[in-house]
């Protein structure tokens, strides 16, 4: 028989997010193009993006998501049994990131570590396997993480979205747990070969199949898996307080959650797009993130991402007190979003190294 | 620097482990098997603080090999909390706005890259505080 969550219940310990502090606008990006930020701004409803500094990427974005969710679980690091990071930019295409954030948090040497891939839905893999691994009883505590430091090529269209920054979180056992932020109710995966986007080997940039990401990809996997969480745990649109989709843009989630059901208002507090552009396999953990610096106890709230490739894993949790108690002992989502420098298309070349030395 | 050196100095390098002189309290950074002050090679671990303020501080213009594309980069000598001093990377600060006295905290960010298939060295550097 299968089920929808394991069999010892687990909980949301503590959670961290991470973003660079760099911004540049759709505006200064169409500027060098020659094009119209018109499309991006209102009908993607993207302003600018985040941008990752010379000395950035995904270990180090990680590093800071994860000493956050610590410090708000109140855990050594020591007690973490796995690290898995979940990304399409790896700092090394052979080394795994995980070693690097274990290290540097002070989490090795007896800690299961591994690097997931799956285009934008890496960082919901990575909860996943924690859930499996801590409800099973095989560790106490796992550290889920979703980072990305994503490129589009220049002037293609994801070149105005692909931003930076990512999430961890801290799964732990329900009853091991004093202060649960939020309580696993369920979760399911759907997933079908459908080659909407993919990097070759070698390749600096992703390609697309442009139209074909929006119908046969995005919208079927969000929505089927959505369906298929809420049509197991008998819960409807209703039910819950706030709603996270993958966020490629602000106006495929919308739209999914209009089909679906939800209102704009259960979307909009998760949605960071607009500030931050698509972190890719940070997108929609670090909008769940954001939903947990405001949520209150008793709110459910559902977590649906997106990879390409293709796939979608939905989870719903319920929000604990423990929300409330732990916010303040780390930077908020919101803190990083305020916190920025806006750059010229030369600093961002310079950054992202499209500068060749 | 050499691979084994990196992976030796991982420790305090990313996450700021040193040692103290169990004899005369001397905070010993980067480690030594003796101490400096008074010579006793009775030393044991400690951590330092994650947080201080810039003593001083210098932009680096014309950078060594290997650090090119990190220019312009500011090179500060931090007092933690604790009173010891170390010298560091000032990140996510524009140099020209950099001031003495500012408070800074650490974070892990990469140092440098051995060309395209070397390896990638992080270590902790200080930013101004959150
Ligand atoms: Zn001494």
């Amino acid at each position: 028989m299968v089920s929808v969550k394991p069999v010892i219940d687990v909980a949301i310990s503590g959670w961290g997010s991470y973003i660079p502090m760099y911004r540049i606008a759709v505006e200064e990006i169409a500027r060098v193009w020659g094009k119209s930020p018109k499309h991006f701004r209102e009908e993607l409803l993207i302003d600018e993006k985040a941008v990752a500094g010379i000395d950035e990427d995904v270990a180090t974005i990680s590093v800071e998501a994860s000493k956050n969710a610590l410090g708000r679980a109140g855990l050594s690091p020591k007690e973490l049994g796995a690290v898995f990071v979940g990304s399409e930019s790896k700092p090394y295409a052979v080394k795994p990131t995980g070693t690097i954030v274990a290290e540097a948090i002070g989490a090795t040497p007896r800690v299961l570590s591994a690097d997931m891939e799956f285009a934008c839905k890496a960082g919901t893999e990575c909860l996943q396997c924690c859930i499996g691994l801590v409800g099973s009883g095989m560790i106490n505590y796992g550290l889920a993480i979703g980072a990305d430091t994503a490129q589009g090529a220049p002037a293609d269209p994801l070149e105005y979205s692909a931003g930076c920054g990512g999430t961890a979180l801290i799964v732990g056992r329900k009853d091991k747990e004093k202060e649960p932020v939020a309580i696993l109710e369920g979760s399911v995966s759907y997933v079908t070969d459908t080659p909407d986007f993919w990097r070759r080997q070698k390749r600096d940039y992703p390609s697309h199949a442009e139209a074909f990401t929006g119908e046969p990809a995005y919208f079927t996997h969000t929505i089927s898996a959505t369906k298929l969480l809420l049509d197991e745990l008998s819960l409807n649109p209703t039910d819950f307080k706030y709603a996270v989709f993958h966020q490629p843009n602000g106006k495929f989630p919308l739209r999914a959650a209009k089909i679906l059901g939800f209102k704009k208002e259960q979307v909009e507090p998760g949605l960071l797009v607009p500030y931050i552009g698509n972190l890719y396999a940070g997108s929609s953990i670090t909008g769940f993130s954001a939903i947990l610096d405001v949520a209150m106890p008793g709110d459910r709230v559902l977590l649906v991402s997106f990879g390409s490739g293709a796939g979608s894993d939905a989870f719903s949790f319920v929000v604990q007190e423990g929300a409330r108690t732990k916010r303040d002992m780390a930077s908020k989502v919101m803190d990083y979003i305020k916190r920025k420098q806006n750059i010229d298309y030369a600093i961002y070349a310079k950054f992202r190294k499209k500068i060749v030395i | 620097m050499s691979v084994p050196r990196y992976w030796r100095e991982i420790p305090e390098r990313s996450r700021l482990e040193a040692s103290k002189c169990a004899t005369c309290g001397n905070v010993i950074y980067p480690n030594r098997a003796r101490c400096a002050k008074c010579g006793s090679d009775s030393i044991e671990p400690y951590r330092l603080p994650e947080r201080g303020k810039l003593l001083t501080f210098t932009v680096v213009r014309n950078p060594p090999r290997g650090f090119e594309k990190m220019a312009p980069f500011v090179l500060g000598i931090i007092e933690l909390e604790d009173g010891s001093r170390l010298m560091t990377q000032i990140t996510d600060v524009m140099p020209g706005e950099v001031t003495i006295g500012m408070p800074l905290e650490a974070v892990l960010r990469k140092v440098s890259e051995d060309g395209d298939s070397g390896i990638i060295e992080y270590a902790i550097k200080f930013r101004p505080t959150f």
